[in-house]
């Protein structure tokens, strides 16, 4: 599931370049890396679900749903993704608790 | 005989389109459903389908060149004699060889080009056209003096603007909103776009196309507005638990489950799903959800998902994605945009509460859905968090009542609380 030993840059590059490619209009943006990308470069569902899907196929790894607010930003996101291709280190598939649907 | 191709209409707020490139040359056979060439619109660039089965004959514009809606574009020949598909194609569209898509056909004529063949039509004494160019469009298009005075002023075709006067008449308003300030802009440079700006419509020609569609809305169509909230919760946890066992790629937006559960509710209640004609209502044969999607840095559009009703979840997800994907990139089809027969609108997650939405003419109901929310509600006489969204529903007062449209919220919400069943 994890791809060959990528650096932090490497990530980073790849998830702006996948996010271009959604939000072509992007290209023309310099992104900060902490900007929440939802709020403030208006990514809706569809757009972000896109996103993590191009991830998903370009890194091999698994995102799943209730890790999204971990990549709330491209600063955060790299982060993420980062630790997710360390083989040693793997997302555990439900690593905490969100509360966004109680029961 | 040759048949001619005519700019097709997409819908109420077009008025005009700009030929970017052929997508078939001169002697090219065609099939029913191909595109013939693409047209920048406010709605971008889009592709424009041929009918019917015909070989690609002379373009009658060039590349570049704007023309009205129901304008010439490029002749059509026949199919060979022998060919069996060619005659049944003709005979079933006499004097109209070409239109977007099949269904789309009669909501073109009758809305954008009035036909002067309707009661209320002919009951109009607006005056005939003087237009220079004895185009059928130009022919059949009726103004008010005022209005027509105003379009030579400002310099817009009279046939490229949407009459809301009585029987399709332009009104000065009409010109007003399609012309926008003295000399716009947009109404006046016939450039070619380049491959470049291809897909990215024009924002202010679509704010006008907007403003003209939805005032026609609020002054013809008496709206009444009803409001439901429905527990989430069930739905929300079924798609968490569905979603968590797939790959990005195979996951459902709670958005993909409204459309449904709309399309699904639609079947019994035909009045919201349809169209106004002249006054008249006239039900939709099928069920085409117009999604409302947003365009990046401004404006909208809101093109059909067809028979939505008949389409599993997995498929109706795979379309809303393309259908976004293309209103990013470009490459939406004419018949997308052109035969919606009902709207739905969600706000998604980073909304508000509600969402009262215009209906888009001829449409006679617009469904929104406001962003789900935790909210205290009651269940079994304990007060509990649940995830609840406000539905909303606008529709036409001449065609539907109030009460039909509650019942129509309480089965959706009924609907929403069986998401297998979707």
């Amino acid at each position: 599931m994890t791809t060959n030993a990528t650096s932090p840059e490497e990530i980073r590059a790849i998830a702006l370049e996948e996010l271009i490619r959604i939000a072509p209009d992007l290209a023309d943006e310099t992104i900060p890396p902490e900007a929440d990308l939802r709020e403030d470069y208006d990514l809706d569902s569809m757009d972000f679900l896109n996103w993590v899907t191009a991830l998903h196929e370009r890194l091999g790894i698994d995102i799943p749903e209730l890790d999204y607010p971990k990549l709330a930003s491209l600063g955060a996101a790299a982060d993420y993704l980062h630790r997710a291709t360390q083989p040693h280190k793997s997302a555990s598939r439900f690593p905490c608790s969100h509360d966004q649907y109680p029961t | 005989m040759s048949n001619v191709f005519h700019m097709p209409s997409l819908g109420a707020d077009m008025e005009a389109g700009t030929l970017i490139e052929w997508t078939k040359q001169p002697g090219e056979p065609l099939k029913k459903g191909d595109t013939i060439a693409v047209i920048e619109t406010q709605k971008g660039a889009i592709e424009v389908e041929v009918f019917h089965d015909a070989v690609m004959g002379r373009p009658l514009i060039d590349i570049g060149e704007k023309v009205p809606v129901g304008a010439p574009m490029a002749e059509l020949e026949p199919l060979e004699p022998d060919t069996p598909s060619a005659r049944p194609a003709e005979t079933r569209a006499p004097g109209k060889a070409a239109t977007v898509a099949g269904r789309q056909g009669e909501q073109q004529t009758s809305e954008a080009r009035p036909q002067p063949s309707t009661a209320s039509e002919a009951a109009a004494p607006a005056p005939q056209s003087q237009a220079p160019e004895p185009t059928a469009a130009a022919e059949r298009h009726r103004a008010s003096p005022a209005a027509r005075r105003l379009a030579e002023q400002r310099g817009v075709e009279l046939t490229a603007i949407e009459g809301t006067g009585p029987g399709g008449a332009v009104t000065l308003a009409d010109v007003k909103a399609a012309s926008g300030q003295p000399q716009p802009a947009p109404q006046q440079k016939p450039k070619p776009n380049s491959k470049r700006t291809q897909g990215k419509p024009d924002l202010a020609a679509m704010r006008q196309a907007i403003a003209a569609a939805m005032s026609r809305s609020k002054r013809e169509i008496p709206h009444y507005y009803l409001a439901h909230d429905i527990d989430l919760t069930s739905a929300a946890d079924w798609l968490t638990r569905r979603n968590a066992e797939r790959p990005p790629d195979k996951r459902l937006l709670l958005g993909v489950l409204f459309i449904k559960a709309v399309a699904l509710t639609l079947r019994d209640f035909q009045e919201l799903n349809g169209f106004d004609r002249d006054g008249r209502f006239e039900a939709a044969e099928a069920i085409h959800v117009g999604t409302a999607t947003a365009i990046r840095g401004g404006g909208l559009v809101a093109p059909a998902i067809h028979d939505a009703d008949q389409l599993h979840l997995d498929a109706l997800m795979a379309r809303l994605r393309d259908l976004v994907a293309r209103v990013r990139r470009g490459g939406l089809k004419a018949s997308e945009l052109s035969d919606p027969t009902v709207t739905v609108s969600s706000l998604g997650e980073r909304g508000v509460d509600r969402l009262y939405g215009v209906i888009y003419p001829p449409q006679v109901a617009i469904i929104g859905f406001g962003s789900p929310r935790t909210r205290p509600w009651v269940v079994d006489g304990d007060v509990q968090p649940r995830s609840v969204v406000t539905a909303t529903l606008a529709a036409d007062h001449r065609h539907s009542d109030g009460h039909r449209g509650a019942l129509f919220l309480a089965r959706l919400a009924a609907r929403l609380q069986e998401p297998d069943a979707l």
